[in-house]
């Protein structure tokens, strides 16, 4: 399955000259550093999602706003596609180049504004680390919620793009929950302010919509995020278990006793045995299932949750209940988690990491399910998985010098979504749909919604320069790669636009 | 493992009410999407035939233990507080009902949230996924019945607080909390300055605080949490004991401040934290009830919408005006927006709701 863009599927792209496109910008932003020579873009070929690569036209790389807005309306006025890049680090290749368009990379955009602790709000340009939020904020008791695991590389300007999630979400929420407002700039080259200081803005919640837009709106030029207080104290419990089920059962007796840890994580034998091997973590390799269950707050209410969830996991079957002693457990029981996946990377040439969603309640069906497609493709799966919330990351090994073993994982992969949509989950949680998921997006919507998509996109790009081809699929897609019924060998709906 | 029983007034009319939107689009004729009606006054009028959402009732899915809860829109918000109290949880953003017939689709449609909102989190915060019937009367899903989902636009979020003026919506899908082990509202007597600076100083720290309302020379506070912490700071922060309807009154807008006796348009000032107090010429003490710890203050007041606009705007935020018992007080309740971003409120209309047959002209004359 070749997921590169497609025009005769994803729609047609204008073609335009390399060296007049270039003398263009050149022209219209002298101080615009645009990069041109193969051996200058080759760095920005492909995001996180390292199987897929694609030379850019051009790389331009921005440090005022005034050099953005002149590139969009330059881009505009030429009919060349741009995708915004911010640190490279998407999962789903969202941030693929195309080879006729201009990839802006946000990067240089990495300055912290302003932390206002009375307020308790940060400014930031779009390229600011994740982690140099809470960094920045720490010397006044308060950080940034939103963690995801890459938080040391991934951007702010990314997160939102991809409405970005970590392991303290179920308590915290996403980035969408953590965002109060942004500065844009369209593809026509306007400026407009989404969201508010204030806890809400007049008119439509266009700062939600933006959130997980993947770069398809409108380019994010400054955020500014909410701030929360360090909870006086965390704690972690890490519970083993002889038996994945009973793991997942564990997770929906701690919600049922009225507890929501501050974060709550299920990995399973091979990705414990990963873990373990990479940072040694103290993790018990003989469990099929560990639990991470973080409980934070005042100190007195975490101690009495402590005892709580204990009990629940003793009575759930837990086979080994260990609480970190200090920070520095808790912070070594985390960096067994954290590390997963590169963990993972080091038992495997190469690893592909899924990212659905299920209802929690259809884990062990769809654990079993996993199971069955590993056996019968062949490829091991290492289970790592936001327990508390759902959201699944199934890391499929395989060797990509191995002929066709990397079709085998995304087939396996697909298959995997595909199961999640039917349990009544999502084929995307966190990573985003890019360009990865965009055939099993028809799984998971039918015609008509993607028709509303398109409508989304329409309003903001009616010429669909920005990202072109990532996130929602063209019908035409849908009707050659996807999931869409198709009724004696004729397309559905032949009158709809196939954009 | 739905864990409610049906009752015996649940009803799915999403076919009617699709046949109901074709026929609109096709005829051209306007709708006036109608819950209980209790929160018309929250915008502008709307001319069009109402389509009502009261029969399309009922929970369609409860699991306590995946705190998620999905419902049809017509369905009485009290019935759902009620189902999910029996469960020993509630929803987070305590939405007002301003009376007995508010509808979840009311709630999501306008967006109102309740004195929980700033810690907490406000309606769109907890709404997960919704279906709406679009323009041609298809009704269609977006996220879902999961507490993540990137897949797509968030249409669902888009949806709440844009006052039915983008489609139907016909159900919702909402994250719940599990109850609060331990509540204690508490009332201090401290000025209006020093109320402001300790709520900037608790606010940087873990405090349980759900709730902070300054009115008539008191400081209003709710603690939420383990009974240890809620203990702990209740010691601390000492103060009369405050009976816990005060937030419900605060909420409903029952509290004399609101009292229709009042010839006065009442504002709703949305502010950032820690905005000092507004020079308004004329605007007593009395005149302001700072509710959110400050950052959505209710204005009695016959100062002009642009004064008070304009000094919502130099401190990072907005106004909106709620009229009175002698009419609306301002043909436009809502501030008006930015060009560039009120252009793009436009492009987003004529692709959701080509026609505008959908509360034309509630949120703005233009939608
Ligand atoms: C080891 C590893 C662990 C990860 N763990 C997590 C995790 O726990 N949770 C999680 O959510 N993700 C995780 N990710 C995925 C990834 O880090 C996130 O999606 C992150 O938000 C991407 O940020 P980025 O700056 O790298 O964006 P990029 O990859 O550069 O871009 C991502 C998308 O955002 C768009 N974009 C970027 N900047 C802007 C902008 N300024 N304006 C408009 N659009 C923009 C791009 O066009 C693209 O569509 C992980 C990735 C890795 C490699
Ligand atoms: C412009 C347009 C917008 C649409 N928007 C939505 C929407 O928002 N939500 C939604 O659920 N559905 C919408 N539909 C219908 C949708 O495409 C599917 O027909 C429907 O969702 C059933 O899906 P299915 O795959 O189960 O049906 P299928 O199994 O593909 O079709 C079921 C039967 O109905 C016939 N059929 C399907 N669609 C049509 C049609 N439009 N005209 C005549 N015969 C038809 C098929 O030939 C087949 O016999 C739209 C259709 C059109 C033309």
């Amino acid at each position: 399955m070749n997921i590169l863009y497609d025009e005769r599927l994803d729609g047609e792209l204008p073609a335009t000259d390399k060296a007049d496109v270039l003398a263009d910008l050149q022209q219209a932003a002298p101080g615009l550093t645009l990069l041109y020579r193969e051996e200058d873009l080759r760095p920005f070929e492909c995001d996180g999602l390292a199987a897929y690569r694609v030379l850019p036209m051009l790389v331009a790389l921005p440090e005022t706003l005034e050099q953005v807005e002149t590139l969009m309306k330059r881009c505009r006025a030429l009919g060349v596609p741009v995708v915004t890049r911010g640190a490279g680090t998407g999962l789903s290749g969202g941030a693929l180049p195309l080879e006729k368009g201009v990839l802006l990379v946000m990067s240089r955009f990495d300055r912290i504004l302003d932390v206002d602790p009375d307020a308790r709000i940060a400014r930031l340009q779009p390229g600011v680390r994740n982690l140099a939020i809470s960094e920045a904020a720490a010397p006044y008791g308060l950080y940034y919620a939103p963690d995801p695991s890459s938080q040391i590389a991934c951007s702010i300007g990314g997160n939102v793009a991809e409405n970005a999630g970590g392991v303290h979400c179920l308590k915290y929420g996403l980035t969408v929950h953590n965002v109060m407002k942004v500065e844009v700039i369209t593809i026509e080259g306007e400026r407009m302010t989404l969201g508010s200081e204030a806890l809400d803005a007049q008119g439509l919640d266009l700062l939600a919509l933006f959130n997980g837009s993947e770069g398809m709106l409108g380019v994010v030029t400054e955020i500014t995020v909410k701030l929360l207080p360090k909870p006086e104290t965390a704690k972690v419990l890490m519970a083993s278990f002889d038996d994945v089920e009973k793991a997942g059962r564990a997770v929906g007796d701690i919600i049922a006793a009225g507890i929501i840890p501050g974060g709550l994580e299920m990995m399973d034998k091979l990705a414990i045995r990963a873990a373990e091997d990479f940072v040694k973590a103290g993790y018990p390799v003989e469990a099929e299932a560990i639990l991470l269950c973080e409980l934070d707050g005042v100190e007195a209410d975490v101690d009495d949750d402590c005892a709580t969830v204990r009990k629940v996991l003793e009575k759930a079957g837990a086979t080994g209940i260990q609480q970190a002693r200090d920070e520095a457990e808790r912070a070594t029981f985390w960096a067994g988690r954290k590390n997963a996946f590169p963990a993972v990377g080091r038992m495997s040439p190469d690893y592909y990491c899924m990212d659905g969603t299920i209802p929690r309640r259809e884990l062990p069906r769809v654990l079993k399910g996993i199971a069955d497609f590993s056996e019968e493709y062949g490829l091991r799966v290492a289970n790592v998985f936001h327990a508390g919330d759902g959201n699944m990351h199934p890391l499929i090994l395989f060797d990509a010098n191995r002929p066709g073993e990397l079709e085998q994982a995304e087939e396996l992969g697909g298959k995997i979504l595909e199961l999640c949509v039917e349990v009544g989950g999502s084929i995307t949680g966190e990573h985003g749909v890019g360009r990865e998921k965009i055939n099993q997006m028809c799984a998971q919507f039918n015609p008509g919604e993607l028709t509303t998509f398109h409508a989304v996109k329409a309003a903001f790009d009616p010429d669909r320069l920005l990202n072109p081809g990532k996130n929602i699929p063209t019908l035409a897609r849908c009707a050659e790669f996807g999931a869409m019924h198709v009724h004696n060998n004729e397309l559905p709906h032949p009158e709809l636009p196939r954009f | 493992m739905a864990q409610t029983r049906p009752q015996p007034t649940d009803q799915d009319i999403s076919e009617a009410l699709g046949d109901r939107v074709r026929r609109a689009t096709a005829e051209g004729s306007l709708l006036r999407i109608a819950g209980g009606d209790t929160k018309a006054f929250y915008g502008r009028p709307v001319d069009g035939e109402t389509l009502s959402t009261r029969e399309h009732r009922g929970i369609t899915y409860y699991d306590p233990v995946e705190l998620i809860v999905s419902v049809r829109s017509g369905t009485p918000l009290a019935e759902l507080e009620a189902t999910l109290a029996g469960n020993g949880q509630m929803l987070g953003c305590e939405p007002p009902h301003f009376g007995a017939n508010a509808t979840v689709g009311g709630m999501v449609a306008t967006g109102l949230s309740g004195p929980r909102r700033p810690w907490a989190g406000s309606v769109r915060d907890f709404v997960l996924g919704t279906r709406v019937i679009n323009h041609e009367g298809y009704q269609q899903r977006f996220g879902g019945e999961v507490m993540k989902n990137v897949a797509g636009y968030d249409l669902s979020r888009l949806m709440v607080g844009a006052q039915g003026t983008l489609g139907l919506i016909t159900e919702v899908s909402l994250k719940v909390l599990p109850r609060p082990g331990a509540s204690h509202s508490l009332r201090l007597e401290i000025p209006l300055a020093d109320a402001q600076a300790k709520l900037a100083e608790w606010g940087r720290q873990p405090l349980p605080i759900t709730a902070a309302a300054w009115h008539a020379g008191a400081l209003h506070l709710r603690l939420e949490g383990g009974p240890s912490s809620v203990a702990a700071t209740r010691e601390r922060l000492g103060g009369d004991e405050l009976d816990a309807g005060f937030w419900t009154a605060l909420r409903e807008q029952t509290l004399d401040f609101f009292s229709r006796d009042d010839a006065r348009p009442l504002w709703r000032l949305s502010l950032p934290h820690n905005t000092p107090s507004l020079a308004l010429s004329g605007v007593e003490e009395a005149d302001l009830l700072h509710d959110w710890a400050g950052t959505q203050r209710w204005l009695r007041s016959d100062l002009a919408a642009d004064t008070i606009r304009e000094a919502c705007a130099r401190a990072g935020g907005h106004a909106t005006c709620l009229g009175s018992r002698e009419g609306p007080g301002q043909p436009d309740p809502f501030m008006p927006l930015e060009p560039v971003v009120a252009k793009y409120h436009r492009n987003l209309k004529a692709q959701l709701d080509p026609k505008g047959i959908f509360n034309p002209g509630r949120l703005y004359a233009e939608l």
